[in-house]
């Protein structure tokens, strides 16, 4: 049983690998990843998933300028300025905050901030990648907050203490010494944010807008990746082409947010041997 | 002093980071409660939909994620205190040890979207549940495995070695010395993980879209073999399925609060159990 969770893991990419690698027979590696024209049901249908690609980075780099100053930010107030009792109270409000759903967020997203982007930019449509770069980042910002608020805090005491005894305040302390010696544990959190908001489904399903344009402004709607996974699947009929090409989407996915963990882990577990904490 | 200005304005700066984030989390809540309190009244809880999906309540789409949920706990808990224990008390230290920690931080970051999948193609299509209540809860069950594993694993490690050494050396048993003395001690460490679990699951709509969702099913589910509504999935086919878009709103603002509600509730029984045993352990 405690190969449980090694067993699923092995068997999701499995499936994936089953699943999808037909497409790559049918069409040709290359031209399924770097294909400009995604019209699935067209007759002939056209599976190049650039365009899906590219809108998951461009909604997660919209995304990383929202929660990374936001949520570093956050977490250096927590453990630098907050005293004891507003600490434990805001960090669990913010732990809190982390668990509402993704789709209430996706929900707030239509109904408050598409008639309102609309509204100020004067656009045609509200749902565009602008819309899921502001959701995802304000949803990714609590976890961002509560990991690198942890990796602050396993900076020893000695560091800032040695810091004070030079003569530096605590701003100056904060910024060459802790930042500093926090720094790859700040990036980790980043990194799980990032991973988080590429993987995000309903939230992007939602408020993106859904067309499978190559991104050219943060004013256009756009169609990640996880949104054609969750809008297609319902149509595409079982073991065809659209199937497969969905499937293998999602190996894509998987690859990136494997590859995005392992980079994280590998980060954090330095950092912990660095600070001298056992890994 | 120069020093001193810039350090002034660094913290305001992190200050100003702080309170927009609350900010606009709170607007979120903010919006959703007093548009969806609009909406809760006795009947929208109790009763069906009617007139497609315009009026009447929700209570089967309630009781479709409580079975869900309850589903993906039997299957997930069990299993992931087995590894948890395994991993904290049996396992020697080793390189399988790692790989299998490895394989829990990487299965926690899956998009659930791709639990979804897997659970169409396992579940769905390959061991021929369909789409039901058991494909889902199993979808739903392996997602928050890890998060049980971790709680379970941080639970037992708490558990001071002082009093397994006293077990063991009144002749009990490793296996005695773990379910009389280690597991009734890790106990509410364990259960604040299941209940933040169940949290988590509860909201998921991605793993059970393609896996146990239905827009409208006619009264409440009769077996774990039958389609069934589920809040999350719900409030997503309001908005984007259905004819009368306004009416639907509304009983998406309904929803969203239900579940909302539900979720913060749940989670904040936990978070606030694990502060105080935080302190409690130091």
């Amino acid at each position: 049983m405690a190969f449980s969770s090694l067993f699923f893991l092995v068997g999701i990419m499995l499936v994936l690998f089953k699943e999808g690698t037909p497409i790559f027979k049918d069409i040709g590696f290359f031209k399924f990843l770097f294909g400009a024209k995604w019209y699935p049901t067209y007759e002939p249908p056209d599976f190049g998933i650039l365009p899906l690609v590219l809108a998951s980075l461009w909604v997660t780099a919209g995304a990383v300028f929202v929660c990374v100053p936001l949520g570093v930010g956050s977490a250096l107030y927590l453990n630098e300025i907050a005293g004891f009792r507003q600490r434990q109270f805001l960090k669990s409000i913010i732990e809190l905050l982390a668990s509402i759903p993704s789709v209430v967020y996706g929900f707030f997203g239509m109904v408050i901030v598409t008639p309102f982007l609309q509204k100020i930019f004067n656009l045609s449509t509200g749902l565009t990648a602008l819309n899921a770069s502001l959701i995802l980042g304000l949803m990714a910002t609590p976890t961002v907050c509560s990991i690198a608020e942890d990796a602050l805090s396993y900076v020893p005491r000695s560091f800032r203490e040695a810091s004070f005894a030079v003569g530096a305040n605590r701003w100056q302390t904060l910024t060459r010494v802790v930042i500093p010696a926090a720094g790859s544990g700040i990036s980790t959190a980043i990194i799980l944010g990032m991973s988080r908001a590429i993987g995000e489904t309903m939230t992007v399903l939602m408020v993106a807008g859904g067309a499978a344009v190559i991104p050219k402004t943060f004013f256009g709607p756009v169609r990640p990746m996880t949104a054609a996974i969750a809008a297609e699947m319902g149509e595409a009929p079982m073991g065809g082409d659209h199937y497969h090409a969905l499937f293998a989407i999602a190996l894509i996915l998987f690859l990136i947010t494997f590859v995005f963990n392992i980079i994280a882990e590998i980060i954090s577990r330095r950092f912990r041997i660095k600070l001298g904490l056992s890994g | 002093m120069k020093k001193d200005i810039a350090q002034n304005i660094g913290f305001f700066l992190l200050f100003t980071c702080i309170i927009t984030t609350l900010f606009f989390l709170g607007i979120i809540i903010y919006f959703i409660f007093t548009l969806g309190i609009q909406v809760i009244s006795w009947n929208f809880l109790t009763q069906s939909p009617r007139n497609a999906m315009t009026e009447g309540g929700v209570a089967p789409v309630i009781v479709g994620t409580l079975y869900l949920t309850l589903g993906a706990m039997v299957f997930a808990v069990p299993l992931g205190l087995a590894c948890a224990i395994y991993l904290c008390e049996y396992s020697p230290k080793s390189i399988v040890v790692n790989i299998i920690r490895i394989s829990i931080n990487n299965l926690a970051g899956v998009p659930s979207v791709v639990f979804g999948l897997f659970g169409l193609a396992v579940f769905v299509n390959f061991l021929n549940f369909g789409v039901s209540i058991l494909s889902g809860s199993l979808t739903l069950g392996i997602l928050a495995l890890p998060l049980i594993i971790s709680a379970s694993q941080e639970a037992l490690v708490a558990v001071p070695h002082s009093i397994r050494e006293a077990s063991l050396s009144l002749g009990a048993s490793k296996w005695e010395t773990i379910k009389r003395i280690v597991l009734p001690t890790a106990l509410p460490g364990i259960l604040t993980g299941v209940i933040l679990s169940i949290g988590r699951v509860a909201g998921e709509t991605a793993p059970i879209l393609f896996t146990a969702a239905a827009f409208y099913k006619r009264g409440y589910p009769k077996s774990i073999f039958s389609e069934v509504m589920a809040l999350p999935y719900h409030i997503y086919a309001l908005m984007t399925e259905g004819t009368h878009p306004d009416k639907q709103k509304a009983i998406a603002y309904g929803c969203s609060l239900i579940l909302l509600f539900l979720v913060l509730f749940i989670s904040g029984i936990a978070i606030y159990l694990r502060q105080r045993q935080r302190s409690y352990h130091g």
